[in-house]
């Protein structure tokens, strides 16, 4: 399906690459970034009434999730405030290159983690300690800080943006989900790429920064690990950079077959189904065991949470992959068709925030006119009751993104397994079996 | 003019009105699980009164799922164990309170079908927004239909991919 080139519009390429508008939204969100810390410090130990936790948790992740993502891709962290400290100092400048730059160490990221496992590992680490950091202002705030913190080092010590690449526990899966986006950066002509001197999109020249997603443009095929930073729009020497629309999902037309993303597509599945009994489910024991961090419950708990990610769900999956004696073709079957479950995941991510944002919407508004719970009331809705909102649009609007999911889902299985020569029935079997079982969950 | 359709071409030309037709029934079928009436009354049994006794402690309810048919007049008693808790019916919209110590109760008719999430509406602690139950209500059309229409995507996909099988080969 053909592209349209959002960047032929003059004005909006104008505006993608005019350093002053990006540093002003960077710097509100730097500053909002900064209060939801101040905020989980200082104000109510009620996580249902404290900024940090209603704005980082129902707010943003309302807007990343069921906007973000899905129709912009990596559109979040082109505006994320977290690796922005740490590339002002690495640059020694907040907008374009001029000058002498600092004498960091500006280390290459180590070879062997030039991959998404790190992120991965990260985002278990979270998820294992999730209800406490849903429920914990002070955590929250400490989670924020700590990433804030450990950007800003990375920053001074290897190149580029090393921590959004490759340690970012929210990055990993936008980049997985970004696929789905009908947005895309690509470049025009491939061969002009080839030809050009220099190549100062990715080693940067007086005009902008070398890529800092160490990505070089010319070689984009996918969203992935492109942040939409529009550096490359800014020095690109033959104007051979497009922000385009596309199809939904064009870049699963062509799955990339690596393990660590395969492994991340079952970690958000995995993590998006145990989210789902855990936090909406009438399971009071299972709440408690989450919730009791070092209790016997608790580590059954991380135990089990490890094994269905890890083991059980990607274990089944590989029976559909129709397992050889040839590893390496296996492992390339494999990874190739578990993109076909980004979607459905995505979908569960969708279904599940849904639930989880209509019921504590209200908190937003209330928690926006007393920010600090200091007895404010800015918009007058500081007293406003709790109460879910749009209930009855609720259930079919999950059971429509579930089995839309699954359809997506399945009719990629049924692409891949096509072009990999076996069959897709175990795979299209499988993903109807979690999606009835998300539905269970959910609805 | 006129050429000849070439045999090859044939095939593909009914290969693809095959396509089409299996899309067209799988989307006929698709809107029939969605919005076909579910037959109601028949053997449906006649409301009656019921009395539910609730307990609710910090972060759960017992028992947490409860079953009522639907047309039933459904008293919930909720007792807490600990400190005050509240019981809000999702999609009802009734709500009860009940003190540490204290019975409090909620009447209400059960005229809508479905499941519904019952959950804690006075703030109770750290877990207070994840104090959930369920109230079942009925078929539960919702989930019923959802999980038809998924059954039958699998259907669909099976069978678009056997007809390609067929035309093309694949495994």
């Amino acid at each position: 399906m053909s592209t349209l080139e959002l960047t032929a519009s003059a004005r909006l390429k104008a505006l993608l690459k005019n350093r002053y508008a990006q540093l002003a939204v960077l710097v509100l969100m730097l500053a909002g970034y900064a209060f939801a810390i101040v905020a989980g410090v200082v104000g109510s130990p009620v996580g249902s009434s404290n900024f940090s936790i209603v704005f980082v948790w129902i707010a943003w992740w309302a807007a990343l999730i069921l906007v973000a993502v899905p129709l912009l891709g990596r559109g979040w962290c082109s505006v994320c405030p977290i690796p922005i400290p740490g590339e002002w100092l690495q640059r020694g400048n907040v907008l374009g290159p001029h000058g002498r730059q600092p004498r960091w160490r500006g280390l290459r990221w180590p070879r062997q983690l030039r991959n998404i496992w790190l992120q991965s590992a990260a985002f278990l680490l979270l998820a294992l300690f999730s209800i406490v950091l849903l429920t914990t202002p002070l955590v929250t705030a400490v989670v924020l800080g700590s990433m804030l913190v450990a950007a800003t080092a990375l920053g001074m010590v290897f190149q580029r943006r090393s921590f959004c690449r490759y340690l970012c526990p929210v990055g990993g899966f936008i980049g997985l989900y970004s696929q789905v986006a009908p947005v895309e950066l690509r470049v025009k002509d491939k061969l002009i790429c080839i030809s050009c001197e220099g190549k100062p999109c990715y080693n940067g020249s007086a005009r902008g920064y070398g890529c800092p997603w160490d990505v070089f443009p010319g070689g984009l095929s996918r969203n992935t690990y492109c942040g939409l930073c529009m550096e490359c729009l800014r020095t690109c020497p033959h104007d051979n950079i497009a922000v385009n629309l596309r199809a939904f999902a064009s870049d699963l037309n062509q799955p990339a077959g690596r393990l660590d993303e395969a492994f991340k597509s079952f970690v958000m599945l995995g993590s998006a189904l145990i989210y789902s009994a855990v936090l909406l489910g009438p399971w009071g024991a299972l709440k408690d065991a989450a919730y009791r961090i070092g209790s016997s419950a608790w580590f059954v708990y991380v135990v089990s949470f490890l094994v269905i990610i890890c083991l059980v769900l990607p274990g089944l999956f590989a029976l559909c992959a129709s397992p050889g004696r040839d590893a390496r073709a296996f492992r390339l079957r494999f990874s190739r068709l578990s993109s076909a479950l980004i979607p459905l995941g995505l979908a569960a991510w969708i279904a599940f925030s849904l639930s989880f944002i209509l019921t504590n919407g209200t908190y937003v508004l209330a928690s926006l006119s007393d920010p600090l719970n200091l007895g404010w009331n800015l918009f007058g809705t500081s007293g406003l009751a709790w109460q879910p909102l749009l209930s009855a649009v609720l259930a079919p609007t999950q059971s429509l993104a579930l089995t839309g999911g699954f359809v997506w889902s399945g009719t990629l299985a049924h692409k891949v397994a096509s072009e990999s020569r076996i069959s897709s029935v175990p795979a299209v079997l499988y993903a109807g079996a979690v999606t009835l079982l998300l539905m269970r969950l959910l609805l | 003019m006129r050429i000849a359709p070439t045999p090859g071409g044939v095939q593909a030309g009914s290969s693809t009105r095959k396509r089409r037709f299996a899309w067209l029934l799988v989307v006929v079928a698709a809107l029939l699980v969605a919005f076909a009436p579910f037959p109601t009354g028949m053997g449906a049994p006649p409301p009656i009164h019921r009395l539910i006794s609730v307990q609710a402690g910090q972060y759960a309810y017992a028992p947490s799922e409860l079953q009522v048919n639907l047309g039933d007049t459904v008293t919930i008693e909720l007792a807490s164990t600990d400190s005050v808790h509240g019981l809000y019916i999702d999609g009802y919209g009734y709500s009860v309170q009940a003190d540490p110590g204290q019975v409090a109760s909620l009447t209400f008719v059960a005229d809508r079908p479905g499941s519904f999430r019952f959950r804690c509406n006075v703030t109770c602690g750290a877990l207070h927004p994840f104090m959930i139950g369920k109230l079942s209500v009925g078929r539960d059309t919702t989930l019923l239909r959802s999980a038809g229409l998924t059954v039958l995507g699998v259907l669909g996909l099976l069978l678009i991919r056997r007809q390609d099988a067929v035309a093309g080969g694949v495994p």
